[in-house]
This record gives structure tokens, sequence and C-alpha cells, in this order.
């Protein structure tokens, strides 16, 4: 199974991450044989197995409707880039 | 069902309504964090909203029931077993990075929900699913011309989306969709569904077709955030893609935005291709298992809701169809009239509410749990017509004190010396005073002049202040005039 | 006693609460080494001030007859686990100089217990790697040289930072993490022991997730039993943590005196692969060997989907990888770099374009694609179907026996300037590793031997789920008899 450059520069799309015209090729050669190697699993036969939902197979646990938190303003932007009022500040999303 | 008249024949509209509800909890879905509308920025939220790193998800157990309760409310098949997806992609507004919600495997699977139409009749509106889902943050773009600023003060609250099937044929339809399923959830509590500040919110998918045709490309048109915008985005839309087909076009499969100042639906700018959102199961959430029994526990919460009420209106108590369904459309209006309608007529209440109460609210700004006519001043009023002691018109008069003042109705009656006149000597004597005084005019009405009949009562309700008995006064008038 | 930072934790408390010497000369012992062996570059951030603020405190509390659990012992922590007003960096740039304003639940505890903190230590660059060669903060020297030779070793990873500290007696005790080796392999590498509980048993809050069903907080210790005392101090039940057991913790230190007489331990049969170095091979028999001499039986296993676990890790692994590090995006810390064009996607692409390393961002593309509409089903759920066998290829054989021995990892440390094209090549050290990860069980390294050129090789032992006990009963046993000489320092 190997990608093409195309692929590449969708899946970097995808997860937000920037390439370099190195980049691109470095990666379809790496995730290439990444690939190669996981293509084994389709010799295991996995007719009727479920998928491995939890280690525990436990419920999930449910908390009290109370407010225990917030009121932190300060803390939640601390170690903001840029942030003005208590927002965090961004390049303006024109919709 | 509406249709749209088109260059090459009928078209039909199909729609389907995914709602969002925000769940009415005191803290948010997964962190403990307030959900109160109108705080300062970023003062409600936790490090858990605001996605540091090393923070996990714990999920609000009153959410759960909420969902669950909501559920049940829709006659919906409730999911023992359900499971929270991610669901990512990226946005500021959206600090995960992903959004924690249910694709699969979600928490209410298909249920109903009946909507009344105009003619009287209703209509069976398929609810595909509802699932649990955190809410995000908000971008506030108008402070500056080149950034947006965050707030996360609601990233994080618990929404309900509910989905319903493509079933509605008309943006009225659609309308009374919205409605039923607003007082569904303010009846259970599960949302206070107030569309102004945004708990709950509506994106419609839209699409037409030749009747008994192909379904065609939909559309969806989103954030909607009131009845009125939803049918004129809905009927815009709809108009919108029959004349793109028409003109040899095909409509194309995206997401727009309404603008209520135009009134029109556009292309949202950040039209991507369709966005891959790589869903799985949230590994920091465990399955949700409920029990049977914690279900059971649920639907005995359940209070009588609007389609049952309405029934047992016009079954039990005899008022009309159209009677019924505005009483029950409001949870608080229903409780007030039941009240009300408890020991005094079931019909004179509906019509006293509908017509004199919901007049005056409105004209006053006020709500039916504000005003100063509470359900047994009401109810006091109402006997004193049943038994005759005042007039229906002097009752307006009283009615009108009581909204001001808030007395009593047989203490303003009294204090002003409103009883009705039934006594028929009485009437009479006014009656002889009135024809006495008249004898051109009763000329006039021998010879044919039916109208000047009205002239009379007139002029003897003046006289006795509006205090008599106005079967009487026609009954004995009438005879006095052979 | 001029080296008491080279006592055992066990050592140093029963010395600190006899008076011996005080909590603050032990954290000063430690902070000399610490400044005399920064060649390592086993810390990335020193706390002295906090280590003699806390030491103080704790020679009050052992002076007034309070002494907790880890009372003034100096301990060393994975720069992966949040620690208040101290920065925090996973070793990679895109953290910038994040500085929370949080504890994690697992260095909450062992604060609670009297801990002292000396520092944040390396690591490989968001958990991801088995070298420490993918630190944005530089590489990480393993103390142990080969036989004759100058050459740099690799420590391990990714908690080479912490084994390294161990190793050179830079800290008494080191928290570390493992997802699908990270604390185990650094320990065979540097012969120390390194243990990993079982799923759940530790609280993940506070830690930066890098694989959130596999991930799990551990500890490493010169002897097996400061492992059990130090593990007990970071074990329990936290309500902040969904997927957190709610069992209690068990005695743990007390369990270690237990004969394993009639214990039976399981071989897997998959595991003696074609190709396994001769040497390996025999440090697992003679390990073997030991156990039936302390009276266990030794029996044949098969786990046999074994061969799968490396490609169904390096799928799982990645996908929640590349979920868990999308908040990393400049917009609310660390590292933003600011797009000249004004658009955020832009700023999110230079950001993670810059702040991640290669490593990094391979593991984010692999788990991107395989999450990807139309690749799901055959790679994620599939991986998650073949995980499932793996889980009940160890449950069946838990029916047979109570643990099981295996190597640690395929080769002693290998040369940290070794020159890698193919990234599997790199994945291959955690082959005898990640699948007890899988399983969520609970697993060691205790030093077992030394290579043909004098360099440690580790033996792991793995327990049935929660059975932490067991593990640490046939670990102590192990070690008795190995009597494996550890790193006498420079």
């Amino acid at each position: 199974m190997s990608l093409t450059e195309k692929e590449i520069i969708k899946i970097a799309r995808l997860a937000r991450i920037g390439l370099s015209e190195d980049d691109k090729q470095v990666f379809v050669k790496e995730l290439s044989n990444i690939l190669k190697m996981v293509e084994q699993l389709q010799e295991v036969n996995t007719d009727n197995v479920q998928q491995l939902q939890s280690i525990t197979n436990s419920s999930l646990p449910r908390r009290k409707d109370e407010v225990t938190d917030g009121n932190i303003a300060a803390d939640i932007v601390k170690n903001a880039p840029m942030s003005e009022y208590n927002c965090f500040v961004v390049p303006k999303v024109v919709e | 069902m509406s249709i749209i008249k088109g260059k090459t024949g009928e078209w039909e509209i199909v729609i389907g309504l995914e709602v969002h509800a925000q769940i009415s909890s005191k803290s948010k879905l997964f962190s403990g964090a307030a959900t109160e509308f109108g705080a300062e920025p970023n003062s409600q939220v936790s490090l858990v909203d605001a996605a540091m790193p090393g923070m996990l998800p714990v999920i609000n157990e009153y959410c759960v029931r909420q969902a669950v309760k909501t559920g049940l409310g829709l006659n919906a098949k409730i999911n023992l077993k359900s499971i929270f997806d991610r669901k990512n992609y990226f946005y500021a507004d959206l600090p995960q990075g992903y959004q924690i919600s249910q694709f699969l495997d979600p928490i209410v699977g298909r249920g109903e929900l009946v909507i009344d139409l105009a003619d009287g009749s209703t209509k069976s509106i398929g609810i595909t699913r509802l699932h649990l889902e955190q809410d995000a943050g908000k971008s506030l773009h108008e402070h500056s011309p080149k950034y947006s600023y965050i707030d996360l003060n609601r990233a994080g609250i618990a929404l309900m989306e509910i989905v319903s099937e493509p079933d509605m044929r008309s943006s009225y339809e659609a309308g009374e969709y919205m409605k039923k399923i607003r007082a569904i959830l303010r009846y259970l509590g599960s949302c206070d569904g107030d569309m102004e500040k945004g708990s709950l919110r509506c994106d419609a998918n839209v699409s037409v077709r030749k009747p008994g045709g192909e379904l065609g490309t939909r559309c969806e048109i989103k954030n909607l955030n009131s009845i009125r915008n939803i049918t004129r985005a809905i009927d815009y839309e709809a108009e919108r893609q029959v004349e793109l087909i028409e003109s040899g076009q095909s409509v194309s499969q995206e997401t727009r935005l309404f603008d209520a100042g135009t009134n029109e639906t556009r292309t949202m700018r950040s039209k991507e291709d369709a966005m891959d959102y790589r869903y799985f199961p949230d590994p920091d959430l465990l399955p949700l298992i409920l029990t049977q029994e914690f279900v059971d526990e649920i639907k005995k919460e359940i209070p009588e809701l609007p389609d049952q009420k309405k029934a047992r209106y016009i079954n039990d108590m005899n008022l009309s169809n159209y009677d019924a369904s505005v009483l029950v459309a409001d949870q608080e209006t229903a409780e007030y009239f039941e009240l009300v309608a408890k020991d005094s007529d079931a019909k004179l209440a509906a019509n006293w509410i509908s017509a004199e109460l919901f007049g005056r609210l409105n004209k006053n700004n006020q709500t039916i749990s504000e005003t100063k006519i509470t359900p047994d001043k009401l109810r006091g009023l109402l006997v004193l017509i049943s038994n005759n002691t005042i007039s229906g018109k002097i009752a307006k008069q009283v009615f009108d004190t009581m909204f001001e003042t808030g007395e009593d109705a047989a203490s303003i009656v009294e204090k002003e010396g409103l009883q009705q006149v039934t006594d028929t000597g009485a009437i009479e004597a006014v009656i002889d005073s009135v024809l006495a005084d008249n004898p051109e005019k009763i000329l006039e009405y021998k010879s044919g002049k039916d109208k000047l009949f009205g002239f009379f009562v007139g002029q003897v309700m003046k006289l006795s202040g509006g205090k008599a008995n106005p079967e009487l006064v026609n009954e004995i008038l009438k005879k006095k005039l052979i | 006693m001029t080296e008491i930072h080279k006592l055992s934790l066990k050592s140093a408390r029963e010395a600190l609460k006899k008076g011996e010497f005080q909590a603050v000369e032990l954290t000063k012992s430690h902070l000399d080494a610490m400044e005399q062996n920064k060649g390592l570059n086993a810390y990335i951030l020193e706390t002295r001030d906090i280590a003699i603020k806390s030491a103080t405190i704790a020679d009050q509390n052992i002076k007034a007859g309070n002494a907790r659990a880890m009372e003034g012992i100096p301990v060393a922590v994975k720069d992966l686990f949040c620690t208040k007003d101290v920065r925090t960096t996973a070793c990679s740039q895109i953290l910038g100089n994040f500085t929370p304003t949080y504890e994690s639940t697992v260095t909450s505890k062992l604060w609670q217990t009297g801990a002292v903190m000396l520092g944040k230590t390396n690591m490989d660059e968001f958990a991801m790697g088995s070298s420490n060669l993918t630190s944005f903060y530089g590489p990480v020297q393993n103390p142990w040289k080969a036989t004759g030779s100058d050459k740099i070793l690799v420590p391990g990873g990714s908690s080479g930072g912490s084994a390294a500290a161990v190793t050179a007696y830079l800290a008494m005790g080191a928290l570390g993490s493992d997802t699908g080796g990270s604390i185990r392999q650094p320990a065979s590498y540097c012969g120390i022991v390194g243990m990993k509980p079982s799923y759940g048993r530790c609280s993940r809050y506070g830690m930066m997730a890098f694989s959130s069903s596999l991930d799990q907080a551990g500890v490493f210790t010169r002897d097996v039993t400061d492992a059990s005392i130090m593990l007990e101090a970071i074990m329990g039940h936290d309500s902040k943590d969904s997927t957190c057991a709610t069992l209690p913790v068990p005695a743990l230190e007390k369990a270690l005196n237990g004969d394993i007489k009639g214990m039976r331990i399981g071989i897997p049969k998959e595991y003696n692969m074609e190709g396994i170095s001769p040497e390996i091979s025999k440090l697992w028999q003679t390990g073997a060997k030991w156990l039936k001499e302390a009276g266990a039986e030794i029996v044949e296993i098969s786990l046999p989907h074994s061969k799968y676990a490396l490609p169904v890790y390096y799928i799982i692994a990645p996908a929640e990888a590349s979920s868990n590090l999308s908040r990393y995006d400049g917009v609310r810390y660390g590292l933003r770099v600011p797009s000249e064009n004004n658009s955020l996607d832009e700023m999110y692409e230079l950001t993670r374009q810059k702040g991640f390393g290669a490593e990094v961002k391979r593991r984010i593309m692999i788990g991107t694609y395989v999450l990807s509409a139309g690749y799901y089903d055959a790679y994620y759920i599939k991986a998650q179907k073949v995980r499932n066998l793996i889980a009940e290829d160890f449950k069946n054989a838990f029916a047979k026996v109570d643990a099981i021995l295996a190597p640690t990892a395929p080769s002693a440390a290998f040369a940290a300037d070794i020159k890698i094209d193919d990234p599997v090549t790199m994945y291959l050290n955690d082959i005898f590793t990640i699948p007890a990860s899988l399983a969520g069980l609970p697993c060691i390294s205790v030093p077992a031997g030394l290579s043909n050129e004098g360099l440690p090789l580790g033996l792991q032992i793995i327990g049935n789920l929660f059975d932490e006990s067991t593990v640490l009963k046939v670990a102590f046993k192990l070690e008795q008899a190995a009597n494996f000489v550890g790193y006498k320092g420079k």
C-alpha cells in the first residue's frame, strides 16, 4: 500500500500541518513504509470478532450536576499567545 | 403540504430538521463549569473546557437523564448502551480540535412527534435519533477588523441533537414541528426552549422533487434561531432550488446560512469538500450503560405532555380542537387553565383565557405566571358569570380592574355595585321609562326599522348602568314592542 | 556518608527516620550529582528551590514523627506530567513555555506522600519514541557504555531522561509513562527497574495524552522493593479520569515477601521468534531457570496473535494521538507562528509544522489516515478487533499461568548516532513490550544480565489484569536470583 503525494497533501490538510516540498517526498516514503507494515493485519480473520471497547468492561461513571469549576478566567488565558478582555485572540474568520 | 408551481410543473418540498437543544443543567456535559447565559468571557470555563493538556471529560448524570427523558417524551427507543465518539475538525471555538458527540450508537433511537395542522388534523413526523454532544464556544467578530475573540463559556454545554426524518412537506409544517418540540422540551424541563438566547437552535435540510419522484439533492441551512427565520429560509431555499433545476442547473449539496436581513440563503464562505470528521469512539470515555430500571424510573417523572392534555381537554371537557391546542401550547398556560377549570365551566375558562387574558398579557408584556389574576381569582370571576351575578359585559369591566389591582371579582362587584339586575319588575320599570321617553322611535320601529331594537336595548343598559340582565331585557322589550 | 544519593529509596527512608541524615542533605546531595552530570541531559528543568523547600518541610514532618510514605525522597518527573507553576513541555517545541496552573493527579499524590521534586526529565517528544532522540531539548545519554567503548548510547525511550536519572543516581525514583514500552524498554537499556501498572490503576488527569487507551503512568527505581513503594504511592482511583479503575490500592510493598512456590510461569512460544538475538534468548532461558529454582513451575504458553501486536499498535496509537494532539494549535497556549495572511488555518499549519518534530508529525499523519473516510474500517476497526484477539490470548493464557516471563527488548542499548531510513526499524524495539500494553496488563522490566558488550539486558514479567502484586513478587525473586550489579557511576 503506497501513498501518493496527493494523499499526503490531503492528510496534512486534515491534520493542519504545513508541508514543505521536501516534506512531501519524505512523508510519501515513510508513511508508505508504515502502512506496508500494518498491512499484515489483513491476514487475520476477524469475522465475528468485536472491537475492544474498554479494558475493564465497566460502565461510564457519572458525576452529579453541580457547579464545581470555572471562575478562573485569568488562569484560562494565562498561557495564551494572544488574549484580550480574557478572550483568546485569533486571526479573523469570516463566515 | 405546499406545492411550488414551477415553470416545468409542480414541485414538492422535502424538509428534515436537526434541532440542537441545550440541556438546562447547572453544569456542563463533561465539566463542572456553570452554564448560565451572559457571563463574563471565559468565566464559566474549566481547564477541561479549555482543552488544557492532560484534561479529561467526566459525564454529568443529569444530562444523561434529560436525554432519556426527552427520548421517552418523543416515544423513542432508549438505547441502553451508547458510545461517545470524537468528531474531529479544526476551528477556533473548538478547543479540543474535536467535539465529543455520538455517531453510530446514540443514546436514543427512533421515535415520533405529532404536529397539529391548521385544519385540525394531525401529522406524525418521524424522529430518527437523539444524541448528546458538546456545544462549541463563541467567536466574536465585531470587535476588531483583523481578529476574532474567542469566548469558551458556551463550549462544553450539553446539547441534545434531535434529528427528524425528512417527513415535512412545507415550511408551515416545519414551523409547527419546531413549536411542538419546543413545547415538549419545556414540558419535560429538559430545555428552556429559548430560541433568542440560543438554547434552542435548528438546522434545516431542504430539497425539492417532483411529486412522487426521487429525493433531490438537499442543502443544509444552519443556525436558524427563530420560527420565522426557519419558515422564511425554507421558502426561499425551496424556490431557489426549483429555479436552479428548471434553468438546467443542478443543486449542489452544500451548507448555507440564512440572512434575516435579505431573507435569502447563501453559501457558507468556508465551503470545503465534504468534511471528513474521522469519527472514532472517544477513548477517554467508556461505553454508557443504562439499566432498564433507570429508564423506567425516569418514565415515571414524565408529566402529562401536550398531546395527552389536548386529548383530555377535548374528550373530557368538550373543548374544541382549536381551543385545546391554544391552551396546551404552553405548559404554564395549561396548568393555569386546569386550575381555573377545576370548579368552573371549562369552555368559559378557555374563552376567557385565550380571548381576554392573552390579549391583556400581550399588551402589557406579561407572562401568565406574572399576572395579578391568579387562577382562583379568574375562577371567582367565572363563577359570578355562570350564576348570573354579573353579565358578560360587566365581567369584562371587572376583569380590567382585576388585571390592574389584583383584587378578587366578588369584592370589585360588591364595591362598585355591579351586580346584575335580574329583578323583572325593576327591568320592566326601566324599559317602561325608556319607551316613554322615545315615542317617535317606537313608531319608527313598529313601521319596520328593526335596527332600532338595538337602540332601545342600549338605552335600557345605559339607564341601568349596564347592570340589567341582557337576556331579560331582550325578552321583556320584545314583548313590550309587539 | 557522602554518597547518600546512591542509597536505595527504602534505605534512605529508614535512614531519614533514624535521623542518620536530613532530607535537605539528601536533596542537596542529589542536586550536586545533577550538577556534575549535566552532560547526560537527563533533566531539562531543575527545580532546586522547590526541592529545598519540600525537603525542609519533610525534615519537620520526620522530626515530628509524621513521616509519610515517601517523606523527603527526591524524585524526578517526566516532562509529560503537568506540574503546577512549573514549565511542562512534553519535550516539544509546540508547548513553548507552557506553565500549567494545575497539577497532575499522580504528581499530586507523590507530593502528598512527602516526595521531593528535583526536576522535569527529558523524553521523546510527546512520548513517541524508543530512544529519546526525538526530544526538542536534545538527546539523553545512557550512563552505560559498551565495554572498552566511548560511544554514546541511547537510554531508550520515550522516558529516557527518567531512566538515565535513576541509573546515574540523580534521583531515587522517577515518574515515567508507558504506552507501548516507554518505561520497560529504557529500564532494560539502563539496567534499572521499570514498572507499568495495569491500565486504569493510575489517573491520567494532568498527564499529556498521547494514546488515551494505552497511556499509563509508572515508575523507575533501582530495585523492585523501591518500585513497590513508589508505585503504591501513585496508584489510586480518581474521579477526574473516567477510565480510572475504582479498585482499592493493594499493599504492594507488603506483597513482595511471599514465595512463589507452585506459581506457574508462562513462556510464550511466539516470542521466541526467528532471528532473536542469541544472548537475549539465553538470558530468557536463564531467567526461567532462576524462577524454577525458586519453586515456580515453567509452562509453555501460546499467544497466537503476538506478531500482530506491532501493526495493531501502530494503527491505534497514532490514531488516538492524531486526535489528542489537535489541541496544540497555537490558540490557547504554547507556540504560535503568526500567519502573514491573517488566516486562522494558515496559523494552524505553520504552528504545527514548526512546533512538532518529525516523528510526531509522522504519527499524526498515519493516525489521520487510518481514521479517514474509506480507511477507517480497514485499518482502525480491524486493529481494534485484532487487539481484542490479543487480549483474549492473554486471558486464555492466564487461565493456565499466574505470570508470564519474556524478554523486554530485542537488544541492548544502541548507538545514539544510529542512522535510520525506515521508521519501522525503530518501532521494532517495542515488539516484546507492546502486546501487554494492548491488553492493559501490569508489567515490569527487571535488570537480569549483561550483553556480550557489557550492556544491561532486562527481563519482563507480565501479570494478569490488576495483579500488580504477583508481578512484583515474581520480579523480586528474579532480582534476587539475577544479583545484577547496577551502574557504578563515574
